[in-house]
């Protein structure tokens, strides 16, 4: 379970989150939605440990253990997997290296044994055939050259290789296009077992039409002003954020 | 026992007549030696522009000697070199060792019993290059005639001894004829390493030559190479500075006929208070020449990294090709990057081009690494191999590329430790 108490963060002393209490439960997937500036991508990166933000009040656990004391690496072998807006690319960095050191890294911190590079493949090779990904997406430089799409669905593989506990996906629907989507909410709800949870960082309810979200909540200046259920979504895509901004303050 | 030039002087007078080869040759390189000192270590050789970034006052404070036993094992060291298997010639302390050794089936000769000081060297212009005309002792001759192929051959340097070290190689390709040169040289202690090597390459020839410096942080290590391209032929380098406490690789290539082809590639990964400098000077003297080079710098901690690249075009060098990157990946805000790039351009029809960046590890990179679960030292070094990647994959071999590979590897588990 994600507990999230009275948090707050600062960029260059600039104050971005306000006070965020939010809850979720294993095996729950909640939305964050709001409109742009709101502070729904500092929350991700807050919570997976980016160093340039500062942590100004609150606090933050995960299944009990305090997350903002621990280095970004630890919070990934905790089950911490933040899916990024905008997928960093690495020249030079092969991508099946790439993800079979995190996923050895991940499997180290567990005390489990290392995959070799023909037991990680042949893990790798399903995983790329399940999220219908060119197979070669595995040979290349880690989004170096990728499309829009491409990152964001090799996002999704890193994801279904790394079997997080929490997944942050921050507007990982950006940018898809319909089928592109659908593979996208796929590879999410074929991680969802009863310990596995969400928080989906978007904009549009069309992503939540394939990943059905248990609770909904909305982002303003830094805050969240109002929580619901599916249909809070619905009825945001029809009325927009301005009367419910305007009613918050 | 005195240090600097005055030592190196008195040691030669003290060997008049005891060298092989023209000793009128070396008497005037000694002369010439007189002259100039070692570079840096007094207020006069400061201002030569080619050392206006290293100084070897460090050099000229060492105690060297030459009658010093090994105070470390040879063989030990040898054999952790993980050489490649193939044939491989072993200097330990500057003097061949044949039991240690394991001849290719190409012209080989050395220079103690048949001593050839080439004709491209300047020993009146470069006074390492003086240095080492005064003193060598030993060497490689390799011949690989026309139309054959030498395949591969290691020179292998291991010093063990606190003492200098001048040897002078020769490698000549016939016209068409190839080779594979891997240079490795290690050592432990505080020597100098002070080489000079002449490469002639006849028409059509390839050369590739691939130079692994892993020497003890505690010594020096000097090398200068004179290449001379002729038409269609290539010389394909790549050099990988490691060790040393102060390094200076120089390289003179003159692209004498038309089409030869030269790359200068080189990779410097330093940490504490190392110092590597690269220099270059190509020469294009005739039409339709290429050349090419890549160096890459990654420093740690205190080091600095040197660039020098000059390419000169001659009148008739028309339809020149040459360019020149340099990029340096700064580990530490202490860490000193030096970049000189120089064209001379006489011709009206070339293509000649240069760059330079230096830059820090990307933050964006390596919070993204970190947030797959790879912890911030693994995650560092796969970014500083990601940036060796560009120049190390122009190894085209693969076996090679494997041992260089290895070879940064080990660097970087030894800065960790």
């Amino acid at each position: 379970m994600l507990d999230i108490r009275g948090l707050a963060a600062s960029i260059a002393e600039k104050p971005i989150l306000k006070g965020i209490d939010l809850t979720v439960p294993q095996g729950e997937i909640h939305a964050i939605m709001g409109p742009n500036g709101s502070g729904k991508s500092t929350l991700g990166y807050v919570l997976s440990g980016r160093e340039d933000y500062t942590v100004t009040a609150g606090s933050v656990t995960f299944n009990g253990v305090d997350l903002l004391g621990m280095e970004p690496e630890q919070r990934a072998a905790a089950g911490v997997f933040l899916a990024f807006q905008a997928p960093v690319e690495l020249p030079g960095v092969n991508n099946a290296n790439f993800l079979r050191t995190a996923l050895n890294a991940i499997r180290r911190a567990h005390g489990e044994a290392e995959l070799d590079a023909i037991q990680f493949l042949k893990l790798a090779r399903a995983e790329t055939k399940r999220l219908a990904m060119p197979e070669d997406m595995l040979k290349r430089n880690v989004n170096v050259g990728f499309s829009g799409g491409e990152k964001k669905r090799n996002e999704v593989l890193q994801m279904a290789i790394l079997r997080p506990k929490l997944a942050i996906l921050d507007e990982t629907d950006s940018g898809l296009d319909i089928d592109a989507l659908k593979i996208v909410a796929d590879g999410v709800n074929a991680l969802r077992r009863p310990e596995f949870s969400a928080l989906v960082i978007t904009h549009h309810q069309r992503l939540l039409d394939h990943l059905v979200p248990d609770r909904v909540h909305v982002l303003a200046h830094g805050r969240i002003v109002r929580s619901g259920g599916p249909d809070l979504a619905r009825e945001l895509e029809k009325s927009g954020y301005a009367g419910l901004i305007a009613e918050a303050a | 026992m005195s240090t600097g030039a005055t030592g190196f002087l008195a040691r030669y007078a003290a060997l008049i007549g005891r060298l092989p080869g023209d000793s009128a040759l070396r008497a005037a390189a000694a002369a010439a030696f007189r002259t100039a000192g070692l570079p840096g270590a007094t207020q006069q050789q400061r201002r030569l522009e080619a050392w206006k970034y290293t100084s070897l006052r460090s050099v000229a404070e060492t105690e060297f000697r030459s009658d010093v036993a090994p105070r470390h094992e040879a063989e030990t060291i040898l054999a952790g070199l993980a050489l490649l298997d193939a044939p491989r010639i072993v200097f330990v302390d500057g003097s061949l060792r044949s039991d240690l050794s394991l001849m290719p089936p190409i012209g080989f000769a050395r220079f103690a019993d048949q001593p050839d000081f080439g004709s491209l060297s300047w020993p009146d212009r470069e006074p390492m290059v003086a240095l080492n005309t005064m003193l060598a002792a030993d060497g490689a001759a390799l011949h690989v005639p026309s139309g054959l192929d030498g395949g591969t051959v290691q020179l292998v340097s291991v010093s063990a001894a606190d003492a200098d070290f001048h040897p002078r190689h020769s490698i000549r390709l016939g016209n068409g004829a190839t080779l594979t040169l891997v240079e490795i040289s290690a050592g432990q202690g505080r020597y100098l390493l002070n080489t000079v090597a002449e490469i002639h390459l006849g028409a059509g020839a390839h050369l590739t030559h691939i130079r692994l410096q892993d020497e003890a942080v505690t010594a020096f290590h000097v090398s200068t190479t004179y290449a001379a391209v002729e038409a269609g032929a290539t010389y394909d380098s790549f050099t990988l500075n490691l060790g040393a406490r102060l390094s200076r690789t120089e390289v003179h290539a003159t692209l004498d006929g038309a089409g030869a082809v030269a790359h200068l590639n080189a990779a410097q990964i330093l940490a504490g208070s190392q110092h590597a400098d690269f220099t270059s000077v190509v020469g294009h003297t005739a039409p339709g020449c290429t050349s090419r080079q890549t160096v890459k710098n990654v420093l740690a901690d205190r080091s600095r990294g040197v660039f020098q690249g000059k390419i000169e075009v001659a009148r008739q060098a028309q339809k020149t090709d040459g360019y020149q990157m340099n990029q340096a990946l700064l580990l530490s805000p202490y860490a000193e990057v030096d970049t000189k790039p120089e064209l001379e351009i006489f011709a009206d029809d070339v293509k000649c081009s240069h760059g330079a960046t230096v830059g820090e590890l990307d933050a964006e990179q390596l919070f993204y690494l970190r947030s797959r679960g790879i912890p911030d030292a693994e995650a560092r070094s796969i970014l500083v191999r990601a940036f060796l990647a560009e120049a190390l994959d122009l190894v085209a071999e693969e076996t090679i590329r494997g041992r260089l590979d290895m070879a940064v590897q080990q660097w970087w588990e030894r800065l960790k430790a």
